[in-house]
């Protein structure tokens, strides 16, 4: 049934924010840490076993694929409620600093990305 | 009759915000084919024209409008993550457990990257104390580091939202710039886009910049840059504070 994919998300989602958060308060700050990371890391190990025993049927799966191709029209949403007024407001520094930011993230993708590069099969990085 | 219509809207705000995008979507594909002859994706279009109409809002960008406050349900934190984690349907193990360890790497590197570089150009703009600094600094991680980050040191109002502003002009220009420079820095494979999340960092920016890149990499981007703003909170008002403490007493 549909629903028992949507289910299986939702509880995945949870048990991660929830993993999160304690993970957060044991550090000592008031906030999720990596809940979502945790959530997709849950989902991607329940899928694999669920299939194995042969438990996830067709429209189970589709109840966890259609929230996944919602994903683009919810982002869309999400650009248009930023507040991107406030990046104006910032003035000078706010801007210089955020793009200056952004571009010299951007430029370390490729230096970053020759650790433990896939093509050649090794067991992972010390 | 008007208001009649509007309240019926209003009070279904939710259902109108997927009427509402539906139509983005709509029109932006259609222009992306018809007029741009596909130089620009339909989702970069679409995520574009989201931006331009945030700027018609206020704080709550488009939902300050009661018509679209709909929006800041469909757009808000709560589905937004539940959608993520269900791109995690799409994802390869292996994959992941390769790029680990740069993964890893990059969070560290991302985080200390942007603190550096925000708390340079701070000083470089007249600002001197440190707690100004720090506080700038970690608005360069994220819109929600900078903040967390203040209000631990005790930083004055301007220079939050000065903080806050850096973090969203982050987010944004994230969103515009990955999928222009994409292909220049090799991010085209679910390796790199783990890098890529951890060193960008700000959840809303790499979603969006994957998306209008190519919407298989989203969950990888997605997976590690779930760290970075608890990474952020935790070592901005700590260990970096206490660097730059060190450094400006030298």
């Amino acid at each position: 049934m549909t629903i028992y994919g949507v289910a299986l998300l939702a509880f995945c989602f949870l048990a991660g924010k929830v993993t999160g958060t304690l993970l957060g308060a044991a550090i000592g700050i008031n906030g999720d840490v990596g809940g979502v990371g945790f959530a997709m890391l849950l989902l991607i190990f329940l899928n694999a076993w669920l299939k194995r025993r042969g438990w996830l049927d067709g429209p189970t799966t589709a109840g966890i694929l259609f929230w996944s191709s919602m994903y683009i029209p919810i982002i869309v949403a999400m650009a248009a409620v930023q507040n991107a007024t406030a990046a104006l407001s910032g003035g000078w520094l706010a801007l210089i600093a955020g793009v200056a930011v952004t571009v010299a993230g951007l430029s370390l993708v490729p230096l970053l990305s020759r650790i433990g590069r896939p093509p050649a099969p090794q067991p992972p990085g010390p | 009759m008007t208001e009649l219509i509007t309240e019926v809207l209003i009070n279904n705000g939710l259902l109108f915000a997927f009427l509402f995008v539906g139509v983005i979507m709509l029109v932006s594909f259609w222009l992306t084919r018809h007029l741009f002859r596909g130089l620009i994706p339909g989702v970069a279009l679409a995520i574009l024209i989201g931006l331009g109409l945030a700027f018609l809002g206020g704080n709550k960008g488009i939902a300050d409008f009661p018509l679209f406050a709909g929006m800041a349900l469909l757009g808000g934190s709560m589905l937004r993550d539940f959608a993520v984690v269900a791109t995690a349907m799409g994802a390869d193990l292996d994959k992941i457990r390769h790029a680990g360890p740069a993964g890893a790497v990059a969070l560290l590197t991302g985080v200390l990257l942007s603190f550096v570089l925000g708390v340079t150009i701070a000083w470089g703009l007249g600002y001197h104390d440190p707690v100004s600094l720090a506080t700038i600094g970690a608005g360069a991680c994220t819109y929600i580091v900078g903040p967390v980050t203040g209000t631990a040191l005790g930083a004055s109002s301007e220079v939050m939202a000065i903080s806050i502003a850096t973090g969203v002009v982050k987010t944004i220009a994230t969103t515009v710039l990955t999928p222009l420079i994409a292909r220049r820095v090799g991010l085209d494979n679910p390796h790199s886009a783990l890098v890529f999340g951890g060193l960008l960092g700000t959840t809303s920016g790499v979603a969006a910049g994957l998306a209008a890149t190519d919407p298989k990499l989203v969950p990888y981007g997605a997976l590690t840059a779930t760290f970075y703003t608890g990474l952020g909170c935790l070592l901005c008002p700590s260990v970096l504070y206490l660097a730059l403490l060190w450094l400006s007493g030298w």
